[in-house]
């Protein structure tokens, strides 16, 4: 194996910028498809607790088809399908007008794949913490929706930072799908930057270096987030 | 917008079938070299000298904190370099997919062990087995049926991963999909026949998990 090994070539133009550019978009497919994957999937968490059974059926269904068709194959439906469907200038709009339509497409697509599975946490820890207390919370008076607002989601939430912090994750790593697409994010720019070079090790490396760094920003954020709340003292249960 | 023309289905069934046997390949030998692999992992982290324990824990985490995609670009690109010679993206991929799961085959075994509470390692070995005896007898078995529904369902994601490998384009049944889609200008049917397939297949088989997870264990 003969390798020449050339470090400096990522501090040199262009291609520290395409590595600067590809992170500015990783970040932003990943925390606007979270944001979509937080509020879409606690809307069809709390669903799935509903009494009412039509309202369960719907939020099971959702996460029946989000969490069985691959990531990559919605993506796809999103892009290339969806605005086919659609009334022709709506889909028009969708496919080429919107403002950068290959970014918006992917944020969606991944942030709703994502809800399918903070979903199931987010049932789970209203499951695991909460659902006993209903009756109590509406025989002091307060209204269903009161209720998940005041007492039933403030605890659920808390006791799921941890896997919360997972989905988190994973919502980082699946921002790289976007390039299927043609977002020039992260893992892109680093295949970008080896074809042009052939410094397979340089360009994977940094990209594979920014990963690492990216889980411990998301991990020690959440971990600060559990701790302002207090979901660490619920979960040992000191209160 | 032209109309539909789901008969394309038909006319490209066999190139789509093709297509699901690579992913069927992908799959077992996934599935089979990453519970190797996965299991050598599982004993190197639980062991007790460091120098086995900690590159396999690094090993693990480096793993799971990167995306799929960037794996398989990795070995796409180191595979035929340690090898002197160009290999072609099924080789790589494999690789990639072997060294890839292996880390959350890793996780699953390492859990399945831990789930067995340490009293039942006390007490066999009380009984005056050997260490050896009480991994075969007490330990191992119990640690293999509760990672069984966890494996399972593992299967089911690295067979949706294996759609990934459209990024270096291989025909598996998603990248066959899409290349007919976009020869035939036909993505909504190409498309909208995957995800059902997909769907039908994945969706069977977590029911399937669910079903042997409320059978009771004898």
């Amino acid at each position: 194996m003969n390798y020449r090994w050339n470090w400096e070539i990522l501090l040199q133009e262009p291609y520290w910028s395409w590595i600067w550019s590809g992170l500015e978009w990783t970040l932003l497919i990943s925390l606007s498809s979270w944001c979509v994957a937080l509020v879409v999937g606690t809307l069809f968490g709390i669903a799935r607790t509903a009494s009412n059974r039509a309202v369960r059926a719907a939020a099971d269904i959702y996460v029946g088809l989000f969490r069985n068709v691959p990531p990559l194959v919605q993506l796809f439906l999103w892009y290339s399908v969806f605005p086919e469907v659609l009334p022709e200038a709506l889909g028009l709009w969708v496919k080429r007008d919107m403002p950068s339509p290959q970014f918006v497409t992917a944020a969606v697509a991944i942030g709703l794949f994502m809800a399918a599975r903070v979903a199931e946490q987010v049932r789970a820890g209203i499951g695991a913490v909460g659902l006993r207390l209903l009756p109590a919370a509406l025989a002091t008076g307060l209204r269903p929706w009161q209720a998940y607002r005041l007492i039933l989601l403030p605890l659920g939430l808390r006791a799921i930072t941890k896997p919360l912090t997972s989905e988190f994750l994973i919502t980082v790593k699946m921002s790289s799908i976007a390039l299927t697409i043609g977002v020039l994010e992260l893992t892109a720019e680093s295949r970008h930057i080896e074809n042009y070079t052939f410094q397979g090790f340089e360009a994977f490396g940094v990209a594979t270096l920014i990963y690492l760094l990216l889980g411990l920003g998301v991990t020690g954020v959440m971990s600060l987030v559990d701790r302002y709340f207090g979901g660490d003292k619920l979960r040992r249960g000191d209160r | 917008m032209s109309s539909f023309d789901w008969g394309i289905i038909w006319r490209e069934a066999p190139f789509l079938a093709h297509g699901m046997a690579l992913s069927a390949l992908l799959v077992v030998v996934a599935t089979a070299g990453g519970l190797v692999l996965g299991v050598v992992l599982a004993l190197m982290r639980q062991s007790s000298r460091s120098w086995l324990s900690v590159p396999a824990a690094g090993y693990v985490t480096v793993m799971r904190s990167l995306p799929l995609v960037l794996v398989l670009f990795w070995f796409y690109f180191l595979v035929p370099l340690a090898l002197g010679r160009p290999v072609g993206a099924l080789a790589s991929a494999l690789v990639a997919f072997v060294l890839f799961e292996a880390a959350f085959y890793c996780e699953i075994i390492r859990a399945g062990i831990a789930s067995v509470r340490a009293g039942q390692t006390q007490a066999a070995l009380a009984t005056g087995m050997r260490q050896s005896q009480v991994f075969r007898l007490i330990v191992g078995p119990q640690a293999l049926r509760a990672m069984v529904p966890l494996l399972l369902n593992q299967i089911i994601i690295v067979f949706q991963d294996t759609s990934l490998v459209y990024v270096v384009a291989l025909r598996d049944f998603m990248t066959s999909a899409s290349i007919v889609a976009d020869r035939d200008g036909r993505p909504t049917e190409m498309y909208t026949i995957v995800a059902i397939v997909y769907f039908v297949i994945c969706f069977s088989a977590s029911k399937a998990v669910e079903i042997y997870q409320r059978v009771p264990a004898r």
